[in-house]
């Protein structure tokens, strides 16, 4: 490299590959709930929507999976969390829902209503 | 799409555990889930709990697994990674609070005071990609002194920020710049101390195997402000995944143009060179430093000049430890004050100890300067196991003393140890408890001394050995009164007529305990008797005849048949003549039957 905008560069290529381990404060930590309810049910695309969706636009928020969330009827459920530990949840979700939630939740802070627990019971 | 990386730990400590298997098997069973695509593996630097290697830090869930063995890989991957439960059996456990469902080891106890600066991105990172370095703004720090700073400016803010060099000494590594930097030359050096050689002490290895790059960028900005374009790195060969992580960080960065010719192209070059040590204590002094890396045998001499004036082939040399170089990069991009507001008003930012002997969490610890010894070794360390009783904490290695129970409350920082007697050294922190014995303990570090004394002047080569004969007849039993104040005396001759500092310091171990245990020293001398049972020549065994149940089961463990007696019928006996005090009887009693007196 010969300036410093190469390095630049290099850094912001080589962030994309780490991002799980950078510093920057999360905005949003989504769980999936993958027990063999879950799975069973479809949430292994969902979690995978969810990765690959939040890579693609590159926003700070830490996408994980857990156990049994309780509910195994309403599987796949995801989960969102904000920074002050407010939780939103998802029930009967499959990729495209995941799709608008990022869109929706995680980009424009748009609660989904419809795809909330509330709105199944 | 990734969605989870594993680091597995490749430091010594958890290499010994057999971990580059551990990638190995990471890698068979992932695939074997098909989860491939979705999981990397990868290797990192040291996370601090050496004790419990190896260690497995899962991201980004920040869950850090301790002592994993191959068996336990399947179940990991399995419920964790595949159905999304942490295996909490595997997990950090300080026995008394809640774990919560995924738990972030940053409100661990071991992990919540600490504030890691000089190992910011040691455990996080790959220290065998440049790449990683550089996605955590590595060699921006680089950039902007070459860019945006003169070189007094650059010395300026390392003064300012109070940084003081963390190989023992202390002193103020802008002032160290400064002197190099006045003097007149066409060529000058930039040295890394990496020959870390206090018994115990695993700071900077763990910060070169961890994160090499870190040490590179501060030397080559070292380099910059002194007006040198050539750095050695000295180490030791004893070292040889740091060394080896040095060379793959070095050629990388050559690679890049990070180090080489015209640096992001503002015509400075510099360039580094390893030199490997033999492993000898001495060569972590300046002088004697220079003498090997030119090729000499390793021995001091007298200072002035100082090696600012005339170091490497007699040309302006700097030398820092590489804990102190880990700082740099870090005060340059977020400034001096950044760095002021951490530690104390005298010492400043923060400290890597290595935590070793009786203590629960043995391991690497940052903590900001002025944390309590109390708080290291109580909260972070867990303090002592098994229920012991704290007796006393060793700093400094071999030129450093032994602080009591009612000294820990002592905010950790250069000048405050040395009131106390003891010293900050390069970060050794080894914890005594009550069945160390203190004298048996001087002993131990005289004896390292006398091994690793260079000769060149007479009251360490003579002096330190007649010190370890006379510590020698005190554990034997043989000491009277007069001993004592033999040593002490001839202490203080070694310390004011030693030609280095690892001649001059020599004699702190037995100055500090005899003056903070001398009780401990009068027990030896006048009653003959080893308080902490330790010293051989001093201790008996014998079996209490009223407790004694004719088990046999002392005899049983008896390595020499020195217990005799009947099962059942007749009371079991030691026969001091054959008796050759291991210990084993006494443990293996399980009527307390046996004394130790």
């Amino acid at each position: 490299m010969k300036s410093l905008e190469d390095l630049k560069r290099i850094r912001e290529e080589a962030k994309k590959k780490m991002t799980m381990r950078l510093d920057d404060e999360q905005k949003y930590r989504v769980v999936v709930g993958m027990a063999t309810c879950g799975i069973a049910a479809g949430a292994r695309p969902v979690l995978n929507e969810l990765v690959e969706q939040v890579a693609k636009h590159d926003l700070p928020v830490t996408v994980t999976q857990t156990g049994c969330i309780g509910r195994c009827s309403l599987e796949p459920i995801v989960e969102v969390f904000d920074r002050e530990g407010n939780k939103t949840t998802y029930v009967f979700m499959d990729a495209k829902k995941a799709k608008e939630v990022v869109e929706r939740h995680l980009m424009r802070d748009e609660i989904i209503e419809e795809y909330t627990i509330g709105a199944a019971e | 799409m990734e969605r989870i990386q594993v680091l597995v730990c490749a430091g010594t400590g958890c290499s010994i555990g057999n971990s580059s298997e551990l990638v190995k098997k990471f890698e068979e069973e992932i695939r074997s889930f098909g989860l491939e695509n979705e999981i990397s593996v990868k290797k990192t630097g040291c996370l601090g709990l050496c004790g419990h290697g190896p260690n497995v830090s899962i991201y980004p869930d920040n869950i850090i697994y301790k002592t994993v063995h191959l068996d336990d890989v399947r179940e990991i991957v399995q419920e964790h990674f595949y159905k999304g439960r942490p295996v909490k059996r595997l997990m950090i456990d300080e026995g008394d609070y809640n774990q919560e469902e995924i738990f972030d080891v940053n409100k661990t106890r071991f992990y919540a005071k600490q504030k890691r600066v000089a190992l910011k991105d040691c455990g996080v990172i790959d220290p065998e990609n440049i790449e990683e370095y550089i996605a955590k703004d590595g060699y921006v720090a680089l950039g902007k002194v070459l860019t945006e700073m003169t070189s007094q400016e650059v010395i300026d803010e390392i003064t300012k920020s109070g940084l003081r060099g963390r190989g023992g000494g202390g002193f103020l590594t802008g002032r160290k710049w400064q002197f190099a930097y006045n003097e007149k030359s066409d060529e000058k050096y930039v040295i890394c101390n990496a020959d870390e050689g206090d018994p115990g002490a695993f700071m900077d290895r763990s910060i070169l195997e961890g994160n090499p790059h870190s040490v590179l960028e501060a030397m080559a900005i070292a380099g910059y402000a002194i007006g040198a374009n050539h750095g050695y790195i000295y180490i030791r060969a004893e070292y040889p995944i740091a060394v080896e992580r040095l060379k793959t960080a070095i050629k990388q960065a050559k690679e890049y143009g990070l180090l080489g010719k015209d640096i992001f192209g503002t015509g400075f070059d510099f360039d580094l060179e390893i030199r490997l040590g033999a492993g000898a204590f001495v060569c972590g002094e300046e002088t004697a430093l220079i003498q090997s890396i030119e090729g000499e045998r390793g021995m001091p001499n007298p200072k002035p000049p100082f090696p600012a004036q005339s170091g490497v082939w007699g040309k302006p040399t700097i030398i820092n430890n590489v804990e102190t170089y880990a700082n740099i990069a870090q005060i340059i991009k977020n400034g001096a004050d950044w760095f002021r507001s951490i530690g104390t008003e005298t010492s400043t930012g923060t400290k890597v100890f290595a935590l070793g002997g009786k203590i629960t969490n043995t391991g690497l610890v940052e903590v900001p300067m002025g944390t309590t010894l109390r708080e290291v070794i109580y909260e972070i360390g867990g303090g002592c196991p098994d229920h012991k009783a704290f007796k006393a904490v060793q700093t400094g290695g071999p030129s450093g003393g032994c602080l009591t129970e009612e000294q820990l409350d002592t905010p950790i920082g250069f000048d405050e140890l040395v009131k106390l007697g003891s010293m900050m050294g390069s970060g050794g922190m080894i914890v005594l408890d009550e069945d160390n014995c203190m004298v048996d303990v001087a002993r131990f570090y005289m004896d390292f001394i006398v091994d690793e004394s260079c000769g060149k002047c007479s009251p360490c080569r003579i002096g330190t050995k007649r010190l370890l004969e006379l510590l020698n007849q005190i554990c034997n039993g043989e000491g009277t009164l007069e001993t004592l104040d033999e040593l002490e005396s001839l202490c203080y001759t070694i310390k004011e007529t030693a030609l280095c500092g690892l001649g001059q310091s020599a004699p702190n171990p037995v100055l500090s305990t005899l003056s903070q245990f001398r009780d401990e020293y009068i027990a030896h001398v006048v009653d003959k008797r080893c308080p902490a049972g330790v010293c051989k020549a001093l201790l008996r065994y014998e079996i209490e005849p009223d407790m004694c149940r004719k088990c046999g089961l002392c005899a049983r463990n008896c390595p020499v048949s020195a217990i005799s007696g009947r099962i059942g019928k007749e009371i079991f006996h030691i026969d001091p003549e054959k008796c050759i005090k291991c210990g084993n009887c006494f443990h293996a009693c399980h009527f307390n039957a046996i004394a130790r007196k």
